[in-house]
């Protein structure tokens, strides 16, 4: 009975928390700007089948994604012990599917203790990789510090619960006689011949604490660590563009002031221009889409981007995955600001009659540029290869270019090298200006 | 093509030449090998001439909006005042831009790039490749541009064009969806690189002489440029040639 309030009493506490929590980063995402993504769902459920839950892109580079996957199977099968761990934590009962599922039941504990020991390889093989042979991709500079030890934690976590589960189905084993037969199990039980019944017992309920304290904990942990993506691939695989990937958002609101300013539209439409001159492209969140946000907390820092990166590759400051991270950083800060309920954070023309901090009046005098140089944005080719690379349709590009549009167009600044190409493309329609005509060299043609 | 139009004819097919293709010296090569090609086969095409603009990819990139929608306005004022229904170009920036981009402004065209109807001319028997011509045998490495690669998911024409020059293809480490970038895309062709170990053009050829191929065919004026950069760079000038495709077919049929 004591064990049952407990556990109801640290479930409700967990759980609401991690409510909270994941209620908060919903928040943070539609920090973004507003963005209509709809259409086609035939086309965005196949990849989530193919992509969020059948890992396909993962498989360009197999041996990483073999291993990945001997963890993700083994946590998505494992939630089925997780929901008899439940019933049994809330009723009182001892393995409750075991008597109606019999033989049935046993195969599947075993197919879990499978993939749990393939998991544990697979954790094993991943801290060894990360802080052994330092793969390269893990040790870029903004790997350094919490990025690499979340990494870690993670893994220890996965390490622990995994123990956990062998000690409460080999103490149960022991104590049962090996009635269960689950597969693995049975091999370890002998270890705990001669031990009490009390002793056994004990060890099983340190088992199954251990391992429901440790789902909570790691539940808990996923909000603020870059393990949210077992959760949002789901909905950034869905919500991932369709369009070709050659195609640059449209500006209309530019669009239609050239089109007005070259007399192609037919009246009607006056530019109303507006005292304070608008602003293009992106400086922070809240001008990205909450698409680009949900990119950045779906992102678990493999990468893969970046390693492919041409930029990256020749030693240039820019990193993909760097970008991402700046994002989801500054939506967390600018989360936190807003809770805080600070009125400091009111842009200072509305500070007078501000009664709330709101995510309309918010100013706390920083934006992305404080996290993201243009030397970074200007390394960048548009070559697509980070797009092509992230296996959960994270689309780092688009970011790059929104905050260029904003160098470009709202602040005037940018290279100045690219200084002569515009004014050549303004004024003599091609990028270089150049004394002859266009179509000097059809007289080649004829000779 | 306004002459074309005057005379109330209309063309199969507009080539776009793009800024490379009209004023760059090495890319003009490309053009005229193209056209050659084109007048060999007897296809009926046309050029803008100087009605021709700057299709405001680069301009795009870097993040000037105003400057892409003031060339692809007026550019597409031109293309629909000809009814222009197919366009070819020997560029994938052009070609990415007229596909994929002027439809949001109201330009809608069939585009092709120069590799996929130099393919469909070689597999309808159109062009009729000389066997046993000078690249028999060859070792020849193929780059991938990201925007005909990458971007437009064309990596099999230009292949294809390649077999039927009876050379050997060796691919590249990085390759297909996987190419490396040249460099030049994203504007960079306009500007210093930023600082860093190496030039990224260096990176691509350094692959590129692993395949110890004497030849490395592109199919964009800037890769050209940027491989030719590179090879120069590395002293390999002398061993190691930059072609395009078309320049590749009209090589091996003397045309």
């Amino acid at each position: 009975m004591i064990q049952q309030i407990a556990f109801l009493l640290v479930s409700i506490a967990a759980l609401g928390f991690a409510t909270k929590q994941f209620l908060t980063i919903r928040r943070n995402i539609f920090l973004g700007k507003e963005e209509k993504i709809s259409g086609n769902s035939g086309k965005r459920w196949r990849n989530v089948f193919l992509v969020a839950f059948g890992q396909s892109k993962m498989f360009k580079r197999w041996i990483p994604a073999l291993f990945h996957f001997f963890i993700y199977a083994a946590f998505v099968i494992t939630q089925i012990e997780l929901i008899e761990i439940f019933i049994d934590g809330i009723s009182g009962v001892h393995r409750f599917f075991w008597p109606s599922l019999g033989i049935f039941y046993t195969f599947l504990i075993s197919f879990i203790e499978v993939l749990s020991v393939l998991a544990l390889i697979a954790t094993i093989i991943f801290l060894i990789r990360r802080n052994i042979l330092k793969t390269s991709r893990f040790e870029k500079p903004e790997m350094k510090g919490w990025p690499k030890r979340d990494a870690n934690i993670i893994l220890y976590l996965e390490f622990l619960l995994i123990f956990f589960i062998f000690l409460m189905n080999s103490a149960d084993m022991a104590s049962h006689n090996n009635e269960y037969g689950f597969a693995l199990s049975q091999w370890l039980s002998p270890i705990w011949a001669g031990t009490s019944d009390g002793t056994l017992h004990l060890l099983e309920r340190i088992g199954w604490w251990g391992h429901v304290l440790v789902v909570f904990a790691f539940l808990n942990y996923l909000p603020v660590s870059k393990h949210l993506h077992i959760l949002l691939a789901f909905p950034n695989t869905y919500y991932a563009k369709l369009n070709s990937r050659g195609e640059m958002e449209n500006m209309p609101e530019i669009m239609n002031e050239v089109k007005s300013m070259m007399g192609l539209t037919e009246g009607g439409e006056e530019m109303n221009m507006e005292e304070e001159l608008p602003e293009f492209g992106a400086k922070d969140i809240f001008e990205l889409s909450w698409k680009n946000v949900l990119d950045a907390y779906s992102c678990t820092e493999c990468g893969r981007c970046t390693s492919v990166c041409p930029a990256n590759i020749t030693g240039k400051k820019l990193s993909p995955r760097k970008i991402l991270m700046d994002i989801r950083d500054r939506a967390h800060e600018v989360g936190l600001k807003l809770d805080s309920g600070n009125l400091e954070y009111v842009r200072e023309d509305l500070k007078a009659e501000a009664k709330k901090l709101t995510r309309d009046n918010f100013d706390d005098g920083k934006t992305l540029f404080d996290a993201i140089s243009k030397e970074e944005l200007h390394a960048c080719t548009t070559c697509n290869a980070c797009v092509e690379a992230c296996p959960v349709l994270i689309d780092p590009l688009d970011p790059i270019l929104k905050l260029r549009r904003y160098e470009i167009l709202t602040l005037s600044e940018g290279p100045s090298d690219w200084l002569p190409m515009f004014n050549a493309i303004e004024n003599s329609g091609a990028v270089w200006s150049m004394p002859v005509e266009r179509d000097a060299w059809t007289k080649d043609l004829t000779d | 093509m306004a002459e074309l139009t005057a005379e109330g004819k209309t063309p199969e097919i507009l080539f776009w030449v793009g800024c490379a293709g009209s004023f760059d010296a090495r890319a003009q090569k490309v053009t005229l090998a193209f056209c050659k090609i084109l007048n060999e086969v007897g296809i009926n095409y046309a050029i803008l001439g100087n009605e021709e603009s700057c299709t405001g990819d680069p301009a795009r990139r870097a993040g000037n909006e105003f400057i892409f929608q003031m060339s692809a306005l007026q550019n597409i004022e031109i293309l629909n005042g000809y009814q222009i229904k197919k366009i070819v170009t020997a560029c994938p920036h052009c070609f990415n831009t007229l596909k994929n981009e002027y439809p949001a402004l109201g330009g809608n065209y069939e585009v092709v790039h120069h590799t996929q109807l130099l393919q469909e001319l070689i597999d309808g028997g159109r062009i009729k490749m000389k066997e046993g011509g000078v690249f028999e045998g060859k070792k020849i490495t193929y780059h991938d541009s990201c925007y005909l690669g990458r971007i437009n998911g064309v990596y099999e024409a230009p292949r294809k064009i390649l077999e039927t020059l009876d050379n050997e293809l060796v691919e590249m480490k990085r390759c297909k969806t996987k190419g490396l970038c040249c460099g030049a895309g994203g504007a960079q062709m306009f500007k210093e690189d930023e600082p860093g170990d190496k030039r990224i053009n260096i990176e691509r050829v350094e692959e590129a002489l692993d395949t110890k191929a004497g030849i490395i065919a592109a199919n964009c004026p800037f890769c050209l440029t940027m491989l030719q950069d590179g090879i120069k760079g590395k002293d390999q000038q002398e061993n190691v040639m930059v072609y395009d495709l078309a320049e590749l077919i009209v090589n091996n049929n003397q045309l």
